[in-house]
């Protein structure tokens, strides 16, 4: 996915192995909730499911102030410009998790009305199966991207060279 | 100076004006400055040192009315704009589809001169996922999985709506203890859409905590959802002929625990929101729909009782043996945001009311009907007859026939009528299932109820109407 | 099911402009109850059942519009729904049904009108209903049928740009064979 990133230094290592912890430590979510798996991740981010704790209570409205985009419901055919709009305004670092059914293959619903599977408009890194995903469905796929990102496997490279695109 | 004794003790630097009667009458008419945060309580705030010292010169107590401006309970409205305003001074200005006031995926386009909204055109279909047409594909046994995913709020509403269509059809007679479930399990997903009413209405306001208390009471509701139906939304559990199963061991106790914790929650968002100067101010006469409104754009549920029209199906046109349960129907007076909440919040009560009542009143026997050519046969039957394994075969392969005809039947949801319109070829799938959303009305009635207001206006009557998208869109 | 029949023939003298059903003069039945009675009556196509605690009234196009109106003076003044129906090989194609209520008595009352033609078209009632200009831009949006006399009518669940109505039985549901997609690799 990267091009040619230089080899990081050992103190580049430290320092983007620093940089992926903080990244996951507050990864604010933008809403994109569209339908019943809206309703679920707000549940998540009640009292009795606590995204808080991971420093994640707050949906900014605003894309620009969004790392991660959790697509939750079903993306209707004109729904998906708007959806491509938004993840575009958003700035990297970005990540995109695909909650429940219809956000990942268009659920039960193969039909025109809707697209089938928002990995179609938009680069997906988590899917979350569910229909709706449970509030500990949705945060385990939050906790595996954090796992991700913190590994490196999602990698945005610090230092961009001249054919690496993120 | 004057003949008040407190004047006295004012000077000496050590005055309390703990135990007073009738009007307050300080020096000179001054209104005690802790009087205004005490306003509406019977106890006066212990003030051990009170001096005028910075205070502002406030009005007699006899100018009531200036005074109520003061307090803030009376708005100066200077917000009429002469109509002679050159038309470019308004601006289009896109609110949504991606928002988080405008509850889903609704699109308004505005038009404002200033901040007052001159025009409104909701623009939708941005979560239109072809369900009328899925719902040709699918055998009407598998109809409440597509239907239940319309209203996505309050599914048990979609399901039970399209059930009562299909055994109209039919022609099956539901056994009275599916009845009372089909009856509980309705309530109990008013009051969890009820209490997310209250949330999203506060949030919207500015009250964020509200979003996080009033998912407190709904997550209870939801267990005992999950623990019923197995699903926390979008149950799929209502079904032509009856439940998918029974009420599970111990369900009473889960019952009665939750007609024990959720008034006093409800209790709790009283205290925070019903006195609150800000939500009164932003909420009262704020949004109104008047009833002829209501009745031309077919505005129904609690946004048409908060306008005062005394109308509500469970009473009007009784289904599934609600009739037998006793309960109220709240009305509001002057339709504004303020009764769509207060309508809202007492029929949590009597939603309340009728679980209690169905708690005592359990009838015995079957969940389901007893004509096995339209309700499965239970499991272990298919190891010993021949007949219930060649029933079970018809009706989960090919699905059960239906008798041609057509048939509306609608139910009183959270939001509103939601009606459901079925066509029958006498086949085994739908040739036509046509739901009537309530939100798909609102929506409609929204520029009668924001012409003219204000922007922050629009959120909270937004909020107040609760429309759902997915009923809006289907 | 008519109980008592009550044939008129100062019906068909009343209405003259709406007699274009042809020279066949068909004696009217009307139906026992007087507020149903007094709506169906100016009317000579229009058909009614009675049914447990529903009013069904079927009219033909050039009456609908009138049909409508006498519906809200009788009474039914409360919009609730307007739908549209494809019957594809009957004749006449499209069923349009409106549904209205009375809050006083309380009544339901379904309108069936029948719609017909390579490019179906009927009378709009947003002008007598408010509440019918949503309805009737989903039916053509969803099934083609177009409304004279609408103020807007425009899509209004589907793209703008897009072609077909879809829930017409000739148009297809748009299943999409389900594909397994490569794992995302990453480097």
């Amino acid at each position: 996915m990267a091009g040619e990133v230089q080899p990081p230094g050992m103190l580049l290592t430290t320092l983007g192995k620093g940089v992926n912890w903080a990244r996951t430590r507050s990864m604010w979510g933008a809403t994109f909730g569209l339908a019943c798996c809206a309703i679920e991740m707000m549940a998540t981010g009640a009292a009795h499911n606590d995204l808080g704790r991971f420093g994640m209570e707050v949906f900014r409205a605003s894309p620009r102030q969004a790392d991660l985009m959790i697509v939750a419901g079903r993306v209707s055919q004109k729904m998906a410009p708007v959806l491509r709009q938004v993840y575009d305004q958003m700035s990297e670092p970005k990540w995109v998790i695909s909650m429940g059914a219809c956000a990942s293959t268009g659920g039960m619903f193969n039909n025109y009305a809707l697209v089938q599977g928002v990995d179609q408009v938009v680069p997906v890194d988590i899917y979350v199966p569910g229909c709706p995903p449970g509030p500990q469905s949705l945060m385990h796929g939050i906790l595996a991207l954090h796992e991700k990102v913190m590994d490196g496997e999602i990698q945005r490279p610090i230092i961009h060279s001249a054919s690496s695109h993120a | 100076m004057s003949e008040d004794n407190n004047t006295e003790e004012i000077e000496a630097g050590e005055a309390t004006v703990a135990v007073d009667e009738g009007p307050p009458t300080g020096s000179a008419g001054r209104l005690r400055v802790h009087d205004m945060w005490v306003a509406g309580t019977e106890e006066r705030a212990d003030v051990r040192h009170f001096t005028d010292e910075g205070a502002q010169e406030l009005l007699p107590v006899e100018d009531e009315a200036a005074l109520d401006i003061q307090r803030g309970v009376v708005v100066d409205d200077d917000y009429e704009l002469d109509d002679a305003v050159d038309e470019e001074d308004r601006q289009i200005i896109n609110m949504g589809p991606q928002h988080p006031s405008t509850h889903g995926v609704l699109r308004l386009q505005l038009e404002m001169e200033g901040e007052t909204i001159r025009r409104v055109k909701p623009i939708i279909g941005y979560l239109h996922t072809g369900m009328e047409k899925t719902a040709e594909t699918l055998t009407w046994m598998q109809g409440p999985t597509n239907v239940t995913r319309m209203d996505y709020l309050s599914p048990f509403h979609n399901e039970l709506a399209y059930c009562l269509a299909v055994e109209k059809l039919l022609d099956v007679e539901i056994p009275e203890r599916s009845q009372a479930i089909r009856i509980l399990m309705t309530e109990l997903n008013r009051i969890s859409s009820h209490l997310l009413f209250v949330a999203t209405q506060g949030m919207d306001i500015g009250a964020i905590s509200m979003m996080i208390y009033g998912w407190r009471e709904r997550e209870l509701v939801l267990d005992f959802f999950e623990k019923v139906t197995g699903l926390r939304m979008n149950h799929n559990y209502i079904r032509p002929g009856g439940v998918a199963a029974d009420l599970p061991d111990g369900w009473e106790e889960d019952v009665e625990s939750l007609l024990e914790t959720v008034p006093a929650g409800v209790a709790e968002y009283h205290e925070i929101l019903d006195e609150n100067p800000i939500f009164l101010d932003r909420t009262r006469g704020v949004g109104v729909i008047t009833p002829a409104e209501c009745r031309a754009y077919g505005v129904t549920g609690p946004s048409a009782r908060a306008s005062g029209i005394d109308w509500d199906l469970r009473k009007v046109f009784p289904y599934s043996g609600i009739d037998k349960y006793d309960f109220d129907v709240p009305l509001g007076k002057h339709g504004d945001v303020l009764d769509r909440y207060h309508v809202r919040m007492a029929e949590i009560d009597e939603s309340l009311r009728i679980v209690r009542q169905i708690l005592e009143t359990m009838p015995a026997g079957d969940y389901r009907t007893e004509d096995r050519k339209v309700t499965p046969p239970p499991r272990r039957r298919i190891d010993e007859s021949m007949e219930a394994l060649i029933h079970h075969f018809k009706i989960f392969t090919s699905g059960f026939s239906v008798p041609a005809g057509t048939a509306w039947q609608s139910v009183e949801s959270p939001r509103g009528e939601l009606g459901v319109y079925v066509v029958s070829d006498g086949g085994t799938k739908p040739w036509r299932v046509h739901v009537r959303g309530p939100s798909f009305a609102h929506v409609q009635a929204l520029p009668a109820a924001m012409t003219d207001s204000l922007i922050a206006d629009l959120v909270a009557t937004l909020a107040s109407i609760d429309p759902v998208l997915g009923d809006v869109d289907r | 099911m008519p109980e008592e029949e009550e044939p008129t023939t100062e019906a068909e003298s009343e209405e003259p402009a709406a007699a274009d059903e042809g020279s066949e003069v068909e004696p009217q039945v009307l139906p026992d109850e007087p507020t149903l009675a007094a709506i169906v009556e100016p009317f000579p196509s229009a058909t009614w059942t009675v049914a447990l605690d529903e009013w069904v009234v079927g009219v033909d196009p050039a009456e609908y519009h009138g049909l409508v109106a006498a519906a809200k003076d009788a009474g039914f003044e409360t919009f609730i729904d307007l739908c549209a129906v494809d019957y594809f090989r009957r004749r006449p194609r499209f069923d349009v049904v409106l549904t209205v209520l009375n809050y006083t008595s309380p009544k339901r009352l379904r309108i069936n009108v029948g719609v017909d033609g390579a490019e179906p078209a009927v009378a709009t009632v947003s002008d007598v209903y408010p509440g019918a200009n949503f309805y009737e831009r989903e039916a053509y949006d969803l099934l083609g049928i177009e409304f004279n006399g609408h103020p807007d009518l425009t899509r209004i669940l589907m793209p703008d740009d897009w072609q077909g109505h879809p829930l017409r039985k000739d148009y297809a549901v748009g299943t999409v064979p389900i594909q397994f997609k490569e794992a995302h690799t990453v480097e």
